[in-house]
């Protein structure tokens, strides 16, 4: 293979107007995914995997639609939708804030960077008996350790964009006769902008993460409790049903935010 | 003394105030103080009930790193030395990586029984994909003239790996190695604290549910302490072998 783009050159088809981008990889990708999918499909109707074990994909999905329709699972889903938000809003106001507070302040910084740098080598979940205990079982302590588990991501993400503005705006800012405040919302803000969405990404991602551990282990309701609860009832349709809407929630969250983050990225420059 | 031990003396003394404080505030019922945890925790290292845990957690744990350390260098290897099959998995792993993997416990459960085993999964499944997508993106980013200059010395596959691109990729790999470690510690604890029958995380949840505080602010702070011990060695063990190659 030559180090050409032959390979994975778009090939760009026009049809009814939309514009289709087939790539060699994108077609492959495709079809592997399709085919894991095929195949587990294929076992499971076989009884190669047992239905003790796994319902197929399709009656995952079939599953899904009968809950949805029920709307028997709507309080649980929404329970873990809100306090998901409540999380990742703390996670990344009171992260940008304490970010660019020890991105003004070196010396506190030098104090805190080892720590923060070590954080996520600590299983940050052995803190939830200590969130039970203070705010008891509910969802204090979900968003709590939802937002333990996101908001560092967004603090070092923070400083780090704040790092890398270019000198010039900073030099803009003070021809402008800004203020503190404005000069960080109205010129840093934008010119970081591309890590801040590496940070909220990663926010999002860590609290829920954090939050659905959490439904898991003790909570009183949620996704997560119910594929739990699922799981104890030997109610394989619940559990792989709830299971199949969390997955495809959190990828489709993720894709977005990845497809932002690539953009701002593209448009600012890697740097 | 040093800036940075002193900045450490500083960060430490602290967080033991600001505990000192909350407790006084909150009262015995919601947090044990710094003095009975650390002596509740030294006398929990002289019971052999605690044994018995740390060894489940640390077999589960070690057998997790192994397989899921090993299974990641391979799969990111072969990947990554060949461009398309790097570029067709790059999105899928990053997709399965995002992915809130103790969703996927009770599958495991069901394929594994409550059991060890159960438990070993579950730590691989946490760490083989930071480890593969490290691995597999330091091939990838090995500059071309290495690769080249490896061809023009006519090396054989085997040796240009061995000799070119191991060496040119150790570092990144290695960082993936670390994080692959801390997110199979997360996994392995979060496993216990969800179903088993012995371990840290198991002695954690029976604490949490008879509302023992001493107990739970004593485990806890001596699982961090261990975490923490271990991020430290990697990091040193990394920064060694970064510096020989």
């Amino acid at each position: 293979m030559t180090e050409g783009e032959s390979e994975t050159a778009p090939l760009k088809i026009r049809s009814h107007g939309i514009r289709l981008r087939l790539t060699k990889v994108g077609v492959t990708r495709a079809a592997l995914v399709a085919g894991a999918f095929a195949a587990l499909e294929i076992l499971c109707r076989l009884g190669t995997i047992p239905r003790a074990t796994m319902i197929p994909p399709s009656e995952m999905l079939a599953a899904l639609w009968q809950i949805l329709k029920s709307g028997r699972a709507n309080a649980d889903i929404a329970f873990t939708v809100v306090n998901t938000l409540a999380a990742i809003a703390v996670s990344v106001v009171l992260g940008f804030w304490l970010g660019a507070l020890l991105h003004a302040l070196p010396r506190a910084r030098r104090v805190f960077e080892p720590l923060l740098s070590a954080y996520y080598a600590v299983p940050v979940f052995i803190f939830y008996p200590l969130l039970i205990v203070a705010f008891g079982v509910g969802r204090g302590a979900l968003i709590a350790m939802g937002a333990m588990f996101g908001i560092v991501a967004m603090i070092v993400n923070t400083m780090i964009g704040l790092d890398r503005v270019p000198r010039v705006v900073g030099r803009t800012a003070a021809v402008m006769r800004l203020d503190p405040i404005r000069r960080l919302l109205l010129m840093r803000l934008p010119a970081a902008a591309p890590h801040l969405v590496t940070g909220i990404k990663l926010a999002v991602a860590y609290s829920v993460i954090g939050i659905v551990a959490g439904e898991f282990i003790l909570a009183t309701a949620g996704i997560g409790k119910r594929i739990a609860f699922g799981y104890q009832d030997f109610d394989n349709k619940t559990m792989y049903g709830m299971l199949l809407l969390l997955l495809l929630l959190v990828t489709v969250v993720n894709g977005a935010l990845s497809h932002w983050e690539k953009r701002l990225h593209r448009r600012f420059g890697r740097q | 003394m040093k800036p940075q031990h002193y900045d450490a003396v500083l960060l430490l003394a602290g967080f033991l105030v600001c505990w000192q404080l909350l407790y006084l505030m909150a009262g015995p019922d919601v947090i044990s103080p710094p003095v009975a945890t650390l002596m509740r925790a030294a006398a929990l290292l002289g019971t052999e009930d605690f044994w018995h845990d740390a060894a489940s957690t640390g077999a589960a744990f070690a057998y997790a790193c192994a397989i899921g350390i090993v299974g990641g260098l391979v799969f990111g290897l072969v990947v990554g030395l060949s461009r398309f099959a790097a570029e067709v998995a790059d999105p899928i792993l990053g997709t399965v990586y995002s992915i809130p993997k103790i969703t996927l416990y009770p599958i495991i459960l069901l394929i594994f029984g409550l059991s060890p085993a159960a438990q070993i999964a579950f730590g691989v499944i946490h760490g083989i994909f930071p480890v593969a997508i490290f691995t597999m993106n330091a091939v990838r980013n090995v500059a071309p003239v290495h690769r080249r200059t490896a061809r023009a010395l006519r090396l054989s596959g085997w040796a240009t790996i061995a000799t070119v691109l191991a060496p040119a990729a150790i570092p990144e790999i290695l960082s993936g190695v670390r994080i692959g470690i801390a997110v199979t510690l997360l996994g392995i604890l979060i496993g216990e604290l969800f179903a088993s029958s012995s371990g840290i995380g198991y002695a954690l949840i029976r604490a949490t549910e008879r509302h023992n505080v001493v107990d739970i602010f004593a485990l806890t702070l001596l699982l961090f302490l261990f975490a923490v011990a271990i991020n430290a060695l990697l990091h040193a063990g990394e920064r060694r072998v970064s510096h020989q190659v």
